[in-house]
C-alpha cells in the first residue's frame, strides 16, 4: 500500500521524533510512503481569516494526489479534519468547488472527488489490522495505564470526518490495548487540548490543558497518548512552559502513539527519539513485561 | 585609452561598491537581534568570531559546506537538476571565460607555454565555455517563462542579470564571428605578421584564406587554381599557423560566421567588428561596476552565507553575529524563487494577493527594511501580513540553495514589526501557535500584546454603545454582512437555531468560567440567535469568538445540525473584513 504523506507544518522544528517515528512504524508494517515535493500547508491555520484561502490549500493537495493517483495520509488531526472538511466542501458546494477549481488551474491541477484522504488510525485499524499488528509485536507492556487523548479533528464532526463514534470512540483505545497497556477512562477524554489558542490567549490555552492533565492523573494514568502532533507539543513543550507559568501543577508525559507502539514492535530508539521529548518519555520502558523466559525463572524463584 | 580608461573607471566603482556593501551589513539593522549594537561592536564580534571558528574543529565543516555547497551546489542538485545544470553551465563556462580569455595575459599566457587566442586548442576551448553560459542562459529563460505560474516571480534584477550575461555572450561571440570574416581584419594581421611575400604570395594567402579560414574577401571568390593555393598554403605555413589555427575549431563563432556570410561585407566595412568590440568590452565592465548594487552579488555574498550558516546557531552565536549574518542573507539571495515554489503557504498568494507571502518576495521588503527607508502605515501592515502567514515549517530554509537561514529572518522582523502597533488579525490564528512556543524567547511576555491588539482593533470597530448598554436598535443591522458569511452553504446553518443551549453546555471555553457571559461576552448559542438579528457590534466585540477553540463539540451536539463552530468560523473572518474597511475608511490603510 502506497500513500502520499502530508507533513504537518508544526512537526518540522518542534517534533522531529514524531516523523521519523512514524516512518519507522509504517515502515515496519509494510506501507509505502511517497513524499509530494509540492505538497503545501493543509490551511489549517487560515480558517479563522480566510474560508477561500483555507479551501484551496487543501484542495490543491488534493488535487495533487489525484493527478498521481495516490491517496492522502495525514498523521496530524488538524490536517485530516481540514483535508476531510474540504473534500466535503468541495462535494457539497459546487460554486466554492467552481472557484477553487478555477485558481488551481493556473497550475494545470483539478480537483475531481477521487481522494479518500485517510488518518493513520485508519490505516493501522482498517486495512492493516489489529491482529496483524499484534503478531508483529516483539514486546509489550504490563501495568501500564495510558490516558488516550482522542485529538477533536479526528472525531468532529464526524459526518465530516467519518472515524468513529464521536461520543464513545473505541479505536484508538484498542490500538493502545494490543500493546498491552490499559486505556484508563478519564471524564476529559474527548476535550480539546488548548492548543488552538497558544499564543492567542495563552491563559485559556494553559487552563484547558491544565484541566485535562489533571483529570488524566485522577484517573490514575502513568502516561498521555496522543497522535495529533499539535496535542502532542501542547502535552509536551507546553506542558513545560505551565511548569514555569504555574506553580502546584504536577507533570504527565505525553507519548505519540507511535512512540508506544514502535517500542513494542522493537523498533530502533534513535528513529523513536524518546529522549528529545520535552518531558521525559524513556522511563516507559520499566512498564515492559518481562520476557516469557523471565518471567518463568521469577516464578521458579518465587 | 578608453579602453583602459574604462577598465579602471569600472575597477573603481566595483571597489567603492563593495565596501559600502559590506559595510552595509555592519551598519544596517535588521530584526530583534540588531538591538543595541553598535556597528563598531559588530564589526569586533564578526571578527573575534571568524578568528574562533577558524582556529576550531568547525572548519572541517566549513571545507566540507565550501566543497559540496559552495563549489558543487549539491544544494541546488537536489531540488531541482535542470536549474543545478543551468547554474553549473552559467557559472562554469564565465569563470573559464574570465580567467583564461578576459585574465589571458595573467593566466593563459603564464600557464601554458606557446599561448596564443587563436590556436587550438584555446581557439576551440572559448567556444566550449561560451557554449556553456549560452546554454545556462538559455535554460535560466526557459525556466523564467515557463515556471511563471508557479510563483516563480521575475523582477528587473532578474532581468537585468540574464541581460547583461546575455550581452556579454552574444556581444562576444558575434565579434569572434565577425572577425572571421573581416578582410580588414586580415589585411592588418596580413601587415603584422607576413615577412618577404610578394605579390604572388599574398594572392596565395588570400585565397588560401578564403578557402581554408572561411575569409570574406570582397575580392577573391572561389574556386582558385591548385598552384595559387598551394602558394598560399606555404605562405600559411611560414607566417600564420603558428599562432592562428583554422577558425572552423570555433565551432560556435564560426556558425554565426556562417550565417553573417550574405552580408558579411558591407558589416565588415561598417566595422561592425570595431562596434561589437567596444559593446563586449563595456558590457563586460558595466556588468563587473555594477556587480556590487546587482543580484550578481550574491556571488559573493552567498558562499558567505552558506559558510556562517553552517557553524552559526541562535542562542550559540553572539547576537551582533546573527545580526550581522541577517543583514548579509539579504545580499546572498540570488532570486532563484526556490523557497516559494517549495513554500507551505506559497498557494494562499492566488487567494490574498500580497506578494509578501511568498518567501523569496519578503526578502526585497526586507531589504527596504534593513535600509532604513521610510515606510507607510499600508506598506508596514502589507509586510507583517506576509510575514505572519507562515506556517513556519522550515521548508524555505532547507531549500534556500544559497544556506539562508531564512525562516530566523522572518522571526525577528516579525516581532520587529509586530512592535510598531498596528494590529495584524493573522495573530488572532493558529499561526500564532509558533510564537507561543517561541514565547520564551520573546522577551518580557511581549508575545502576548499581539493578540490583545488585534482582538482591541475589531472591538474598537463595533459601535460601543451597543456593547456597554446591551441595547439592540430597533432597525435591523447591516444586511451586507449577512451576504458576506452567507456566501458557504454552512455557514447558511445559523438560521436553524432553536436556542436549546447545547451548543454552549457543550462548549470546553463556556464551561472553564464560572461567569461565562462576563468574560465572553455572549455564548455561542446567543452568538447564532444574534446573528439572525444581524446585531453584528454584539457578535464581533464578543471574546466568544476570538475564544472558540474549533473543537466542535457544539457543532457535533447541535440537535438542530447548526454547523456552530463553522459559522463562527465564518464570522470572525467577516469582523476581520469589516474592521479592515473600517481602518482603511478612517486611516486609509488597507490594513
Amino acid at each position: 500500500m502506497n500513500f502520499a504523506l502530508l507533513r504537518c507544518c508544526v512537526t518540522s522544528i518542534f517534533l522531529k521524533q514524531y516523523e521519523s517515528a512514524t516512518n519507522a512504524v509504517l515502515g515496519a508494517l509494510g506501507i509505502g510512503l511517497v513524499d509530494i515535493k509540492e505538497f503545501n500547508c493543509c490551511g489549517y491555520p487560515l480558517k479563522n481569516f480566510d474560508l477561500k484561502a483555507y479551501a484551496l490549500s487543501s484542495a490543491r493537495n488534493l488535487a495533487l494526489a489525484e493527478k498521481l493517483q495516490l491517496n492522502i495520509l495525514t498523521l496530524c488531526n488538524c490536517c485530516y479534519g481540514t483535508v476531510k472538511h474540504v473534500e466535503h466542501l468541495m462535494k457539497t458546494d459546487s460554486s466554492l468547488n467552481k472557484e477553487i477549481n478555477t485558481t488551481l488551474e493556473k497550475e494545470q491541477l483539478t480537483y475531481r472527488g477521487g481522494v479518500e484522504p485517510k488518518h493513520l488510525f485508519q490505516i493501522l485499524y482498517h486495512d492493516i489490522g489489529l491482529d496483524t499488528i499484534r503478531q508483529k509485536l516483539v514486546k509489550t507492556y504490563e501495568n501500564l495505564k495510558v490516558a488516550v487523548h482522542y485529538g477533536c479533528h479526528l472525531l468532529r464532526p464526524n459526518n465530516v470526518v467519518q472515524f468513529d463514534n464521536p461520543f464513545a470512540p473505541s479505536i484508538f483505545d484498542q490500538l493502545v490495548e494490543i500493546t498491552g497497556a490499559k486505556s484508563v477512562p478519564w471524564t476529559a477524554k474527548l476535550e480539546c487540548c488548548g492548543s488552538p489558542l497558544w499564543g492567542v490567549n495563552d491563559d485559556l490555552s494553559l487552563d484547558l490543558t491544565q484541566t485535562k492533565l489533571s483529570n488524566a492523573r485522577t484517573a490514575g494514568a502513568d502516561y498521555l497518548c496522543v497522535i495529533c502532533p499539535y496535542c502532542q507539543i501542547q502535552f509536551d513543550r507546553v506542558q513545560r512552559i505551565m511548569h514555569s507559568r504555574r506553580s502546584g501543577a504536577s507533570t504527565l508525559p505525553s507519548l505519540v502513539y507511535t512512540q508506544l507502539l514502535g517500542l513494542c514492535l522493537g523498533l530502533d530508539r534513535k528513529s523513536l527519539g524518546l529522549e528529545i521529548n520535552e518531558l521525559p518519555g524513556t522511563a516507559v520502558d520499566r512498564y515492559f513485561a518481562p520476557e516469557t523466559g523471565a518471567r518463568e525463572a521469577t516464578a521458579a524463584s518465587a | 585609452m578608453f579602453y583602459k580608461l574604462s577598465l579602471y573607471a569600472a575597477l573603481a566603482i566595483f571597489g567603492l561598491g563593495l565596501v559600502y556593501k559590506i559595510s552595509a551589513w555592519f551598519r544596517y539593522r535588521i530584526g530583534v537581534d540588531a538591538r543595541g549594537t553598535s556597528p563598531a561592536a559588530r564589526v569586533g564580534a564578526a571578527v573575534k568570531g571568524i578568528l574562533l571558528t577558524l582556529f576550531s574543529g568547525k572548519i572541517i565543516t566549513l571545507l566540507k559546506v565550501f566543497v559540496l555547497d559552495v563549489i558543487l551546489q549539491v544544494k541546488v542538485f537536489r531540488e531541482d537538476f535542470p536549474r543545478w545544470l543551468m547554474h553549473m553551465f552559467i557559472i562554469g563556462g564565465f569563470m573559464m571565460l574570465l580567467l583564461f580569455h578576459a585574465l589571458e595575459k595573467y593566466v593563459s599566457y603564464v600557464l601554458f607555454a606557446g599561448y596564443y587566442p587563436t590556436v587550438n586548442p584555446f581557439i576551440f576551448l572559448r567556444d566550449v565555455f561560451g557554449a556553456l553560459v549560452v546554454i545556462g542562459v538559455g535554460i535560466a529563460i526557459y525556466r523564467r517563462v515557463t515556471l511563471k505560474g508557479r510563483r516563480l516571480r521575475t523582477n528587473a534584477q532578474d532581468q537585468y542579470a540574464i541581460a547583461i550575461l546575455a550581452v556579454i555572450m552574444i556581444s562576444g561571440i558575434l565579434l569572434h564571428g565577425s572577425k572571421i570574416l573581416s578582410f580588414t581584419r586580415y589585411e592588418e594581421m596580413v601587415q603584422e605578421y607576413t615577412i618577404q611575400a610578394d605579390e604572388q604570395d599574398l594572392k596565395g594567402l588570400e585565397a588560401y584564406w578564403v578557402k581554408e579560414y572561411g575569409l570574406l574577401s570582397p575580392g577573391s571568390r572561389e574556386p582558385f587554381d591548385a598552384e595559387t593555393l598551394e602558394r598560399g598554403k606555404l605562405v600559411n605555413e611560414m607566417s600564420c599557423l603558428q599562432c592562428h589555427s583554422r577558425p572552423q575549431a570555433a565551432f560556435l563563432s564560426y556558425s554565426v560566421a556562417s550565417l553573417m556570410r550574405p552580408v558579411g561585407v558591407a558589416l565588415d566595412r561598417a566595422q561592425l567588428p570595431n562596434i561589437l568590440w567596444y559593446i563586449h568590452f563595456l558590457a563586460c565592465f558595466v556588468g563587473l561596476a555594477y556587480l556590487p548594487f546587482s543580484r550578481m552579488f550574491h556571488i559573493i555574498a552567498s558562499p558567505i552565507s552558506l559558510l556562517t550558516n553552517a557553524v552559526m546557531e541562535r542562542g550559540k552565536s553572539d547576537p551582533a553575529n546573527i545580526a550581522t549574518r541577517q543583514v548579509m542573507e539579504l545580499d546572498a539571495c540570488t532570486h532563484c524563487g526556490t523557497c516559494s515554489m517549495r513554500c507551505s503557504v506559497g498557494i494562499v498568494f492566488e487567494q490574498i494577493h500580497n506578494v509578501n507571502i511568498l518567501p523569496s518576495e519578503k526578502i526585497g521588503s526586507l531589504k527596504a527594511l534593513a535600509a532604513g527607508k521610510e515606510l507607510s502605515r499600508q506598506e508596514l501592515s502589507t509586510i507583517l501580513e506576509g510575514m505572519y502567514l507562515c506556517t513556519n515549517c522550515y521548508r524555505c530554509t532547507v531549500a534556500c540553495p544559497a544556506g539562508i537561514n531564512l525562516q530566523d529572518l522572518w522571526f525577528g522582523v516579525r516581532e520587529v514589526l509586530l512592535e510598531k502597533g498596528y494590529p495584524e488579525f493573522l495573530v488572532l490564528s493558529p499561526l500564532s501557535y509558533y510564537r507561543g512556543l517561541m514565547s520564551e524567547t520573546i522577551d518580557g511576555g511581549r508575545s502576548g500584546k499581539a493578540p490583545d491588539l488585534a482582538r482591541g482593533a475589531i472591538v474598537a470597530g463595533c459601535d460601543a454603545k451597543v456593547i456597554q448598554d446591551r441595547t439592540v436598535p430597533l432597525a435591523l443591522g447591516d444586511s451586507t454582512l449577512r451576504k458576506k458569511m452567507e456566501t458557504s452553504l454552512q455557514a447558511q446553518t445559523f438560521s436553524h437555531c432553536f436556542r436549546c443551549v447545547t451548543c454552549s453546555n457543550a462548549c470546553p471555553v463556556v464551561r472553564n468560567y464560572r461567569t461565562p457571559q462576563e468574560v465572553l461576552g455572549l455564548l455561542p448559542h446567543q452568538i447564532m440567535h444574534a446573528v439572525g438579528l444581524r446585531l453584528w457590534d454584539l457578535v464581533f466585540s464578543a471574546k466568544m469568538l476570538w475564544d472558540c477553540l474549533g473543537c466542535y463539540q457544539c457543532q457535533q451536539q447541535c440537535p438542530q445540525g447548526v454547523c456552530v463552530a463553522d459559522v463562527l468560523y465564518e464570522l470572525k473572518s467577516v469582523a476581520i473584513t469589516r474592521t479592515r474597511e473600517k481602518i482603511a475608511a478612517e486611516t486609509g490603510v488597507k490594513a
